[in-house]
């Protein structure tokens, strides 16, 4: 390779994404051992929530073939490190229901996030959505509405002026250790994705 | 800022959201801009595999979906390199392949496809880089299949691959084509990348080299992730 290597460009999933990535969806099973399902073992400390919700796309569908991936620190604002295998991987993904059109998963409310310079991002979890469509997978994030405090001062919510926008990063508790968190990709209401 | 901020998507070379000849992207493209963060988020970390998590034969589909034989088609072996821009390698990354079987037939619910499916052919893939950055699959060459986006659309070959990085905004999706494949120039999906060279470094080359007489030819695919930005440390060092 002469000169500087240039990014590999990105290509839709495609709809039969689950082969690859949540085989046992597809309808067969490859891996002893599949991974994403456990974002936070069950002897990991914090407050066990569950987080579900759908997907839309600009003509009010849901997507129903789409995979998601979620990255999220622990219950103290820790991310997962090379070495700490402790069973805190803080990295799952789910394909989304070919049926009702719902993903759901169980993990822990992650704790406050310190950044250099303090600035201490609220609790949130990192997502990214890949699909047929979707030609580059498009990354967002999951706040918490009862976090209000800490949500006022989060630097990226900040950076996001019209606050009907800033809601749709917003997941709403419906009961308790319970959030619901819809996604819409394009159209009214289109969820804030980030290029980071 | 002394913050080790990964460089940006490439949006010269990267496909947009928007690709209207690809019909599905029409109603999944979001349409409001893209929200960037000039300060260090989140996804700077990203998640870690071991070689515990896998099994000895996940990178070799030719015996991973064992029944009563070999898959049925033309033995190949897929292997690269993944390294970021500035060309160090990324060992110890997850790679993830998906593919359809000789006959261009997804062993996948939704695959309707009237080309049989193989009984031993699963079709998916994984392993994790070495030291060097190194990744290799042995399988079969998948075939071209029909798709509903215009009246008689076809997919070329193709090979699904995922790569995570160290960051979560490395993780990337993409798909390796094959030299010489007349499919090529008439796919939509291929077609949303704006760049000729870009889509040029997504085929796959015949290695001769790599092959195996008597067993298996040899193609090679390298993945670039993006990133890292230089550091103000590095620019010197480069003396840009
Ligand atoms: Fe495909």
């Amino acid at each position: 390779m002469s000169g500087k290597p240039i990014q590999t460009v990105s290509q839709t999933a495609g709809p039969f994404v689950h082969i690859g990535l949540v085989t046992p969806q597809a309808g067969f099973e490859v891996y002893e051992n599949e991974l994403g399902g456990d974002i936070a073992l069950p002897d990991i400390p914090g407050q066990r929530i569950c987080v579900e919700g759908a997907i839309y796309d600009g003509n009010d569908e849901p997507v129903k073939d789409a995979v998601i991936e979620f990255w999220q620190a622990d219950g103290e604002g820790r991310f997962a490190r090379p070495n700490a295998n402790d069973g805190f991987r803080g990295w799952g993904r789910v394909g989304v229901d070919f049926e009702t059109g719902q993903w759901r998963i169980n993990t822990i409310k992650p704790g406050p996030v310190s950044e250099a310079e303090d600035t201490v991002h609220a609790p949130h979890i990192c997502l990214w959505i890949i699909a047929r469509g979707i030609n580059i997978g498009l990354n967002t994030r999951l706040y918490f509405d009862d976090e209000k405090e800490a949500n006022v001062s989060d630097p990226l919510l900040s950076i996001i002026e019209n606050p009907e926008r800033r809601a749709t990063l917003m997941a709403s508790s419906k009961a308790e250790n319970r959030y619901h968190f819809n996604i819409k990709l394009q159209g009214d209401n289109e969820t804030v994705f980030l290029d980071i | 800022m002394t913050e080790n901020v990964l460089s940006g998507w490439n949006r010269k070379i990267q496909p947009p959201a928007y690709t209207p000849d690809y019909k599905s992207s029409r109603a999944r493209s979001p349409r409001q801009p893209l929200i960037k963060p000039n300060f260090r988020t989140s996804e700077t970390d990203g998640p870690v595999f071991f070689q515990g998590d896998l099994g000895p034969n996940d990178n070799n589909l030719l015996c991973n979906f064992y029944h009563d034989g070999d898959p049925i088609g033309e033995r190949i072996l897929v292997f690269g390199r993944v390294l970021d821009e500035n060309g160090k390698s990324v060992p110890g990354t997850l790679v993830e392949i998906w593919q359809a079987n000789a006959a261009g037939r997804y062993r996948h619910l939704s695959d309707d496809y009237l080309a049989p499916l193989d009984p031993n052919f699963g079709g998916c893939g994984r392993t994790l880089t070495d030291e060097d950055g190194n990744y290799s699959f042995k399988t079969i060459r998948p075939g071209p299949y029909p798709w509903p986006n215009g009246d008689n659309s076809w997919r070329p070959a193709h090979i699904h691959i995922s790569v995570f990085g160290g960051e979560f905004a490395q993780r990337l999706v993409s798909q390796i084509y094959f030299e010489g494949d007349p499919l090529i120039p008439l796919c939509p999906i291929i077609n949303s990348v704006p760049d000729r060279p870009a889509i040029n470094r997504l085929v796959a080359k015949l290695d001769m080299d790599a092959s195996t007489p008597f067993d298996c030819l040899a193609y090679r695919f390298d993945v670039v992730l993006r990133g890292p930005a230089s550091t103000l440390f590095e620019n010197r060092l480069e003396g840009n």
